[in-house]
């Protein structure tokens, strides 16, 4: 796949991500259901120029997750990823 | 969750680049390579957010350090840079993330690769390890336009003086100093392969810089036989992410 060499790191989507996520989500690690490459959220690549976030896997280029906020509504979908593991400590 | 801090200093680092120290008093610290959010809101309510890094080691004086740099059609640069005043209050999330961190627990040999102004967190590293006194070998290849656009000079130029197990080495990208050995010109394999740890002694990398940038450093230490999981990378863009 060609895509734009305008993504950031999972790191750029974190704050936004915390809204969510009670877990700091960079650190964590999230299988990608394409090509089953597990990498730490940090190490996707992000898309944040559109209306809401894009999280690709950063060896497919796939999608792993997608948040859109808009109008108090929040709609995240994470079907590109088969887990993502945490520390609970 | 949002904090509210208070300008408590202002600083140009260059003729497009100024530091802001916020006094946060709910700051709950932070590792040195964390970022935070920033929030401006226009009295009609519209709002918009930006990530800055963190230049600033972690301290006891709820104190954080943003540097910005100046985006000429930026919609919260220029009042960073040009309107805020000591005294004027920034809302602020952070500090965020836990993967593109320096701890100062860490003793293996540092390797720091930043382009532009991608050497926020890494100068917040730096003055971690000089402020808690770890002696991890560091290296920093700091590649720049011009040497006008060096971020931190000073400072940098006397701890790399005081200090030999803290190394620093300029590239330039446009403009370079009067008998500059290099050229100006974009990192290669030849300058990675002088600048840079041997990957024999299997440093940490922390790159960061805009994402074409980090894209060829990265693949560069990868090259030179760093492993993928000690290339930690931080990249940023002109606008709506991070800065």
């Amino acid at each position: 796949m060609n895509l734009p060499m305008d993504y950031l790191d999972g790191n750029a989507a974190a704050g936004e991500l915390s809204k969510i996520f009670a877990v700091d989500v960079t650190t964590a690690e999230g299988k990608c259901v394409y090509c089953g490459t597990t990498k730490r959220f940090a190490e996707a690549h992000v898309y944040m120029e559109g209306p809401g976030i894009v999280a690709r896997c950063c060896v497919c280029e796939q999608v792993l997750l997608r948040f859109v906020n808009a109008r108090q509504r929040g709609f995240l979908e994470l079907r590109g990823m088969s887990y993502l593991r945490f520390d609970t400590a | 969750m949002w904090r509210v801090g208070t300008v408590i200093d202002l600083h140009d680092e260059t003729s497009t680049a100024r530091t802001i120290t916020l006094e946060v008093p709910d700051w709950p610290g932070h590792v040195a390579g964390q970022h935070v959010d920033v929030r401006l809101t226009a009295p009609d309510g519209y709002s918009a957010a930006r990530s800055y890094s963190i230049a600033s080691a972690p301290n006891s004086e709820k104190r954080v350090e943003i540097t910005v740099e100046r985006l000429p059609d930026g919609e919260v640069s220029p009042y960073l840079t040009q309107e805020l005043a000591v005294g004027d209050r920034l809302e602020l999330r952070g500090p965020i993330g836990g993967w593109f961190v320096w701890r100062t627990e860490q003793t293996e040999a540092i390797q720091l690769i930043a382009g532009g102004s991608g050497m926020a967190p890494l100068m917040a590293m730096i003055r971690s390890r000089t402020a808690f006194g770890n002696t991890a070998p560091f290296r920093l290849l700091y590649s720049v336009r011009e040497p006008e656009a060096i971020l931190y000079r000073d400072e940098l130029e006397k701890l790399s003086n005081q200090d030999r197990t803290m190394m620093l080495a300029y590239a330039y990208t446009r403009v370079a100093p009067r008998e500059w050995p290099r050229p100006p010109g974009r990192i290669d394999a030849a300058l990675i392969a002088e600048a840079t740890w041997p990957s024999k002694l299997g440093p940490t990398c922390y790159v960061c810089g805009p994402t074409p940038f980090v894209e060829i450093a990265a693949s560069l230490l990868s090259a030179c036989g760093n492993r993928s999981e000690k290339i930690k990378t931080e990249r940023f863009g002109p606008t709506g992410g991070k800065k």
